[in-house]
């Protein structure tokens, strides 16, 4: 595969704010590039520098193996073949949305414009509002408007900016469903920003979990689940709590709800000097780890419970007095103040040097 | 259990009577209703009156002038408002784009400093600009003295040229602070996606930034124009005919009053039009409004690019407000002690009594209004409430004319019944009095009083009241401790601006004041009609000072 966007070692900085920090990452060609992170992470910012915007103060970008921006030189948006969806859409309220989606296709014939704008119309579903006004759609509307739009001259790689953010939630699933579908029989390059992990999930191929400007972890969803790097990644995606756990031989490790001896995630293996005999870790227990059991000698009190429907999530408050998450099938339906029993049960689990 | 509970609820029904505002008492709505129309009919009698004459039998003097001035007049003032508007879109469009988008060299200070020239009243611009500028003037002398000969080639100041040229410094403010507003809204977010679709920043400005701020810019330029139209005192020193002056002299030169109406009939006609077109770009920047977004500053200019911003922002704001200063300033110092004398003292008791007095009765008149609205905010009263507000678009002379012509049948009509029952001779009963000229002030001033008092209003919500009620709050204790509280600033910001612009205003004071009551704004007309610049400075200074004012707490609302 081709790596269409490479970032290399890249800075930026708001005056004496350094907003990103030697960041560095690769996107294959048809792929959908995500940056998770919390807001003020600087992942809008790395966006912003991709499609020109910003300049940067140190590290370059790489666009199609051209150089696009670096430390001096900085391509002008207009010349980059990058399409960009913003948060809030901003489509142009003086123009319809026909003229808006064909904004971008000025330098084309009006026979050819026509018809693209068409066709992406039809592509978003949106036939019907071509002589409307922006004002007049609703914001799912305004959103698909917006990415016709920024579809329409063909970009090698398209931006996208908490895209979803201004929607509610049952909309924000639909579309973000939809926008995958359009991206990939589109074989469309993108990078999408956000806050939310289920979106992340949803659309993305790769994802890249962010923080303080630098990307903490660019990885699958499932990788990002299950074989966190870091803490703050393990802490950041999912649920789950760290349970102290101390090493007892390779591949066996004691806590308090019993000793761990399989599955154990193989970063610990490898690294030695975590897993050493003796050493203090911290385990990451995630809510489907525990399960309830009736015959566990291991006991703990219900603290909080909030149903899920098909499960329960349980705060349990262990002998200890330390707390940890379960994901408990509903029909096990426990009263706050009640004794449960409950048994590690996991597939493998993530360990960290305390 | 029944019987108990209607009881209970009776006494219920009682006391939230009680606790109502003592405005929302049943038997007392129908005056609040009334008020909007009785204020509107208040307001639209001149433009009735004006408008009426506009059908008027040919008099002999009106003759007269359709023969010798009418199509000089319209011409003039076709070609007034061409170079205006022309002259303030330039300046104000380009200065709100510099400002609104990129950063150079004092791009901080010239933002809000570009607004200073709006403390300076037009016709204070004119006189300086004469007075430095013309034959007798020290630029011409000392360039004469330094080359020796005559300037056949310097420029006649007293064309059309100079009149636009004066307007154009005068009035591009208005021009900029609405684009300027118009393109920070858009913010930079929309030129980004026009750059993400392929334009450069050039064809974004024209094909993105500048037809999404048209109707913010049309907004500042119908401002312009109808402060041009408006305008007396800049014409009048350049001794430029428009209607306005037109006006005046129909009346007080040829003291023909109903001519002097026909003229203001003609240019309320031309204002009408201005009005409609202003509301409909008024509808569309409601449709065209977006959220401010957020400004991570602006695009670095640099090199030539960066200095030439610079100084085209200096170089407007040392001709439009830094020279007219430092002029009026030298002028005055030298003729501080011919000028401040009681005379001077009583001009500026007479421009702060009248300002005060018409501060209050216009705000009050606002606030009534307001109330009024939040009563029964149904399409009537907010049709009566919008004609109530039409003043500012009026000319002073016009609706010195209007105004004047009822009180005038009015006190005609009483000294026939007077003498008829009495034998009693009185004249000029009504006519002459500061009423007349109050009533003039506040139908004019009245769009400027409303607006701060009805935004600040609207931004007390119902669920305001009800909470207070709540607290168990009787209707009156509501009033002051929550409405009034919540109304003071913008009480605050309508009467400074009422009172600084009445103390501006010239035509209504000129054409409608009782003997004796002569202002400072009046005091410089007379003394700029003979040439007395220097003597004019003083009046003129004082003038700025209060206007300053205004623009400050303008400043401190944009900043925010």
């Amino acid at each position: 595969m081709d790596t269409l966007l490479k970032l290399h070692q890249v800075r930026h900085a708001y005056g004496k704010q350094t907003t990103i920090n030697y960041l560095s990452f690769d996107l294959e060609k048809g792929e959908i590039g995500c940056l998770l992170g919390p807001s003020g992470c600087g992942k809008t910012t790395v966006l912003r520098c991709i499609a020109g915007f910003e300049p940067l103060t140190a590290g370059e970008i790489l666009l199609n193996g051209i150089m696009v921006s670096c430390a001096n030189f900085s391509l002008p948006p207009e010349q980059r073949r990058v399409g960009m969806v913003f948060q809030d859409y901003a489509l142009f309220p003086h123009l319809t949305i026909a003229e808006n989606v064909g904004f971008g296709l000025h330098r084309k014939s009006t026979v050819e414009r026509t018809q693209r704008v068409s066709d992406l119309l039809q592509t978003v579903g949106l036939t019907e509002a071509a002589n409307k006004y922006p004002h007049e759609l609703s914001g799912g509307q305004q959103q698909r408007v917006a990415l016709a739009r920024a579809l329409a001259p063909n970009p090698d790689l398209l931006l996208m900016d908490e895209p979803f953010s201004n929607l509610d939630i049952s909309l924000r699933e639909r579309l973000s469903l939809e926008v995958r579908d359009i991206l990939k029989n589109q074989h469309i390059t993108a990078i999408l920003v956000t806050h939310d992990q289920d979106e992340a999930f949803s659309v993305a191929d790769v994802i890249g979990v962010m923080h303080q400007g630098k990307i903490m972890q660019w990885d699958t969803a499932y990788n990002l689940y299950h074989r966190p790097a870091n803490r703050f990644v393990a802490n950041f995606i999912g649920q789950g709590v760290f349970l102290p756990g101390k090493v007892l031989a390779p591949g066996k490790i004691e806590t308090e709800l019993g000793i761990l001896t399989e599955h154990i995630y193989h970063q610990c293996e490898s690294d030695n000097e975590i897993c050493h005999i003796g050493s203090e870790v911290d385990v990451l227990i995630r809510p489907d780890d525990i399960v309830y059991s009736n015959e566990s000698t291991s006991q703990a009190v219900v603290m909080h419970k909030a149903f899920r429907g098909a499960e329960i999530l349980y705060t349990l408050k262990l002998p200890t007095g330390r707390t940890a998450l379960s994901l408990i099938s509903s029909h096990h339906n426990h009263a706050i103040g009640e004794k449960i029993g409950i048994k590690l049960e996991a597939d493998h689990v993530v360990v960290f040097k305390r | 259990m029944h019987v108990n509970n209607e009881k209970y609820s009776t006494v219920e029904e009682k006391n939230s009577d009680i606790s109502r505002p003592f405005f929302l008492l049943k038997h007392k709505v129908s005056i609040w209703r009334l008020i909007p129309f009785l204020v509107a009919a208040l307001v639209f009698t001149p433009v009735i009156v004006v408008f009426s004459s506009f059908f008027m039998p040919a008099n002999e003097v009106w003759q007269h002038l359709v023969e010798t001035t009418l199509s000089s007049l319209l011409i003039n003032t076709f070609w007034l408002s061409v170079g205006v508007i022309a002259g303030t879109s330039l300046l104000g469009v380009s200065l709100a784009w510099f400002t609104a988008v990129y950063e150079f060299p004092g791009s901080r200070f010239f933002s809000w400093a570009l607004l200073l020239p709006l403390a300076i009243p037009a016709y204070v611009t004119a006189f300086v600009v004469l007075g430095l500028f013309d034959y007798t003037g020290p630029v011409q002398t000392s360039l004469r003295i330094w080359l020796g000969s005559e300037l056949t080639w310097f420029p006649d100041l007293y064309g059309r040229g100079g009149v636009i040229v004066v307007m154009t410094l005068a009035f591009y403010p208005y021009v900029y602070l609405m684009a300027r507003n118009a393109f920070l809204t858009q913010g930079k977010r929309l030129l980004e996606v026009a750059q993400s679709l392929g334009l450069n920043r050039r064809q974004g400005f024209f094909k993105v930034a500048l037809p999404m701020a048209r109707p913010w810019i049309v907004g500042g330029i119908m401002l312009t124009l109808m402060e041009t139209l408006a305008d007396f005192g800049t014409v009048a020193v350049f001794n430029y005919d428009t209607f306005t002056t037109a006006i005046y002299k129909a009346w007080f030169s040829m003291f023909s009053l109903p001519a002097a109406s026909q003229l203001a009939s003609l240019l309320i006609v031309i204002v009408f039009v201005l009005i409609i077109i202003e509301q409909q770009f008024r509808l569309r920047m409601r449709f065209a409004e977006t959220k401010r977004s957020a400004r991570a500053g602006g695009i670095l200019l640099s090199g030539w690019k960066a200095k030439a911003a610079s100084f085209f922002a200096a170089s407007v704001l040392f001709f439009a407000f830094v020279m007219p200063i430092m002029q009026l300033g030298i002028w005055a110092a030298n003729s501080l002690l011919q000028s401040f004398d009681q005379r001077y003292l009583e001009f500026l008791l007479h421009s702060v009594l009248l300002s005060a007095m018409a501060t209050v009765i216009t705000c009050f008149i606002a606030i009534l209004l307001v109330y009024a609205v939040r009563l029964h905010s149904d399409i009537l009263t907010r049709i009566a409430v919008r004609i109530a507000t039409i003043g500012y678009a009026l000319p002073g002379a016009v609706l010195a004319v209007g105004i004047f012509i009822p009180f005038a049948w009015l006190d005609n009509q009483l000294n026939e019944w007077l003498s008829l029952l009495f034998q009693i001779e009185t004249n000029l009963l009504i006519q002459g009095t500061l009423g007349v000229m109050l009533i003039a002030y506040m139908t004019r001033f009245l769009a400027v009083g409303h607006y701060p008092i009805d935004s600040a209003m609207q931004r007390i919500t119902r669920n305001i009241d009800e909470a207070a009620m709540g607290f168990g709050l009787s209707g009156w204790a509501v009033l002051r401790s929550i409405h009034l509280p919540m109304l003071k600033a913008g009480i605050f910001t309508a009467a400074t601006l009422v009172f600084v612009d009445v103390m501006k205003e010239m035509p209504i004071t000129l054409m409608t004041r009782p003997f004796g009551w002569d202002t400072l704004a009046v005091r410089i007309f007379a003394l700029t009609s003979e040439g007395e610049w220097e003597q004019a400075a003083l009046p003129a200074v004082t003038l700025v000072l209060a206007g300053l004012v205004p623009i400050i707490l303008l400043m401190r609302q944009t900043d925010k």
